[in-house]
């Protein structure tokens, strides 16, 4: 332990230092507790452009071939088809599926987008087509999985998509398809 | 053999001490005062947000604040609201505004909330019931388009950003949404937790692959 040197001795008196660094580590505490290194991060959203005035002929340009339309439903549950669905004639075949890394929605994104390019080659599609992808959530959804499926859409690279009004003919796909498999 | 003397010289642990109290002194900025708790969804989103935002709060029971990090345009903003609301603040609740947090509270309620001090309306907020957010109206009763409206006037520049907790239902997320649409703002940031890109997947390829090359 330092002494402060007796009173007698000439040189350097001696000055304890440790009550100096238990202040430097209290203020060190302080700013660790009070202050972050990084700023909030932030996902940028671009909502389609809706105006009143634009009539619906401008709207629907996606084809049925490169279209696949997600459902969002409660317990970040999936439902989705392939194709607008706007055609009574013909019902699409509603699938279930969860946010999972492997066998969930980024699967079906991917498969989907493989799907495109094949029809592409084939010459189905032409080359200016691109996989369109519609989430539309429904009234039981989180936000959570509003930024997990818009999450999705940037990690699969999927060029057009868009966030639009769930409508009643898909609720009552929901409602069909939550009927045929009670759980 | 007398005994040596078991001092230990301080000074490089007294320098060492000051070196990180400097470095993080430096390299980090004071954390903004959040009464209300929110936590937001996670997204490989690595985009930082910039200074001079609009902020809009959702928390998981779908109540929505509002405020404004700019001090300059908080004042001119609220003596807007106060002269075309007809609000009736004296001068202790502007500066109140300026230097509080967010609003969560109607227009009917501010000046009973404005006459509180910052800490105590932090105290408020927990229980404050939300900018009302009426879509199904006009523009009127949707008091946050007019709380964005007055904003933009003052701050053309700024941008929006949405903190929604990761649990609020999506009706209240769209009625924001809706609210901004109806502004025609379309463009605008949610504030998210970093997550990591996973792996195999194309943002995996583009983010990675460019750097290795």
């Amino acid at each position: 332990m330092a002494d402060i040197e007796v009173k007698g001795k000439k040189g350097n008196p001696r000055i304890d230092l440790t009550p100096m660094v238990d202040l430097g580590f209290l203020l060190l505490t302080f700013f660790i507790m009070t202050t972050t290194m990084s700023k909030p991060k932030a996902m940028e959203i671009q909502m389609p452009y809706k105006d009143d005035i634009i009539k619906e002929e401008d709207q629907n340009k996606i084809k049925n071939d490169e279209a696949l339309t997600i459902l969002l439903s409660k317990e970040n549950r999936i439902y989705y088809y392939h194709g607008i669905g706007n055609d009574p004639a013909n019902p699409p075949k509603v699938e279930v599926t969860y946010f999972k890394d492997k066998d969930g929605i980024r699967d079906v994104l991917i498969q989907k987008k493989k799907t495109v390019q094949d029809l592409i080659s084939q010459g189905v599609l032409s080359a200016k087509d691109r996989v369109a992808v519609l989430i539309k959530p429904d009234l039981n959804s989180t936000t959570d999985d509003l930024i997990n499926i818009l999450d999705e859409m940037t990690i699969n690279a999927i060029p057009v998509y868009a966030v639009v009004d769930i409508t009643p003919v898909d609720k009552e796909f929901i409602t069909a398809t939550e009927q045929a498999n009670p759980q | 053999m007398p005994r040596k003397s078991t001092h230990i010289d301080m000074t490089a642990m007294c320098d060492v001490a000051f070196l990180l109290l400097t470095f993080f002194m430096l390299a980090t900025s004071f954390k903004p005062p959040e009464p209300v708790v929110v936590r937001t969804p996670g997204s490989t989103s690595t985009v930082a947000i910039p200074d001079g935002y609009m902020l809009i709060t959702l928390d998981k029971a779908g109540r929505v604040f509002f405020s404004v990090d700019d001090v300059i345009a908080k004042k001119a903003i609220i003596e807007q609201i106060n002269e075309e609301k007809g609000l009736g603040l004296n001068a202790t609740e502007i500066n109140n505004f300026v230097i509080g947090g967010p609003i969560g509270v109607k227009f009917s309620q501010m000046k009973s909330l404005l006459a509180l001090s910052p800490s105590q309306q932090s105290d408020f907020a927990k229980t404050a019931p939300g900018i009302p957010t009426d879509t199904t109206g006009n523009y009127e009763t949707n008091e946050l388009a007019f709380w964005i409206a007055t904003s933009r006037y003052h701050m053309p520049k700024a941008r929006f950003a949405i903190k929604a907790d990761g649990e609020a239902k999506y009706p209240e997320i769209n009625r924001v949404i809706a609210t901004l649409g109806k502004l025609k703002l379309f463009k605008f940031n949610f504030i998210t937790d970093p997550k990591g890109i996973p792996a195999g997947t194309a943002l995996f390829e583009e983010h990675y692959g460019n750097k290795a090359k």
